[in-house]
């Protein structure tokens, strides 16, 4: 008899299970299904150099992060100084992919916020960054020695972003293979 | 009075259509692209279809449907260049397999538990009738 006055509570507790995993979950982010695969082949000119490209095969070799960033994209101008505090450090390197911009406003921005960019690659039609699964700038890829993709930050970085989710990646990437 | 009624009932049909583009010449593939753009969801805005949102993204993914559906690819392979890019969240019928299988069977398997339970508790119910 008690077990079954108990029966109520039981199902309650399932429902807490259910609101609790179901609530805590954030719908703007989708999980990448690129984690674990090569990076999208690209290439594609630079934005300071267009005569000159960026290309998937440079982004072997390195770890390296990949920030998909526009000057239309509010995110992106809040995320900024992190990325500058980032390259400051000199642990990896940024590439950007500036995603259906106007070059000179890019130009711009670089000029006058600053660029952490070790390289930008111009993807003025957006067709690469269909390839990259973006779907709202800013979104940081973190990526291995051998071009694997290996994480996806999506949304501004800040600074416990860097500090919990990005920075021991990548400190634990650049031990494995030295 | 009467008038603005009408108009007003009129104004839902002249609503502009959210693709811009002209419709494909091949009547055939505008109905596979219409079906397919109804199916694949806009990340940008996730209660969305691609062919309802007006988010650039979605006229991007638009675009590449129609490319692809020219270049004479299946359903199948578009949808599958889509999930490859934006993962299972990007239908709004997703394809069965181990990650969506508790989404698919899991309303069955409620509702079979309900029956269950309420064929017992029913039954029960007749037996202690009978019972008195």
């Amino acid at each position: 008899m008690i077990f079954r006055a108990l029966i109520p509570a039981f199902m309650f507790a399932i429902l807490i299970v259910f609101f609790w995993t179901g609530l805590s979950l954030d719908p703007s982010k989708v999980p990448s299904p690129l984690i674990g695969k090569p990076v999208p082949a690209f290439e594609l000119p630079r934005l300071s150099v267009p005569e000159q490209t960026l290309s998937s095969e440079q982004l072997q070799g390195q770890v390296s992060l990949f920030n998909v960033w526009a000057t239309w994209c509010v995110g992106c101008r809040q995320e900024h100084d992190m990325l500058l505090a980032i390259a400051d450090e000199n642990l990896v390197p940024i590439y950007g992919l500036n995603y259906k911009d106007e070059r000179e406003a890019a130009l711009r921005w670089l000029r006058e916020l600053g660029d952490p960019y070790a390289a930008t690659a111009v993807d003025a039609d957006g067709r690469v960054s269909i390839d990259w699964g973006v779907y709202g700038a800013p979104e940081t890829f973190l990526i291995d020695r051998d071009g694997i993709v290996r994480y996806k930050h999506i949304g501004p970085l800040s600074a416990e972003d860097w500090e919990n989710e990005l920075r021991p990646r990548i400190q634990s990437l650049l031990d494995n293979s030295t | 009075m009467r008038v603005l009624l009408a108009a007003l009932m009129l104004l839902p049909l002249a609503v502009v259509a959210i693709d811009q583009d002209p419709p494909m010449a091949d009547p055939q593939l505008q109905a596979r692209y219409e079906k397919l753009s109804n199916e694949l969801r806009c990340l940008v805005c996730q209660n969305q279809s691609i062919a309802d949102s007006t988010a650039p993204l979605a006229d991007d993914l638009r675009q590449q449907v129609r490319e692809m559906l020219i270049a004479g690819r299946s359903d199948n392979e578009i949808l599958d260049y889509m999930v490859e890019r934006y993962g299972d969240f990007v239908r709004y019928r997703p394809a069965f397999n181990d990650r969506t299988w508790l989404l698919w069977v899991g309303p069955f398997a409620v509702i079979a538990i309900a029956l269950v339970i309420g064929v017992r508790v029913v039954r029960r119910g007749m037996g202690e009738v009978e019972s008195d």
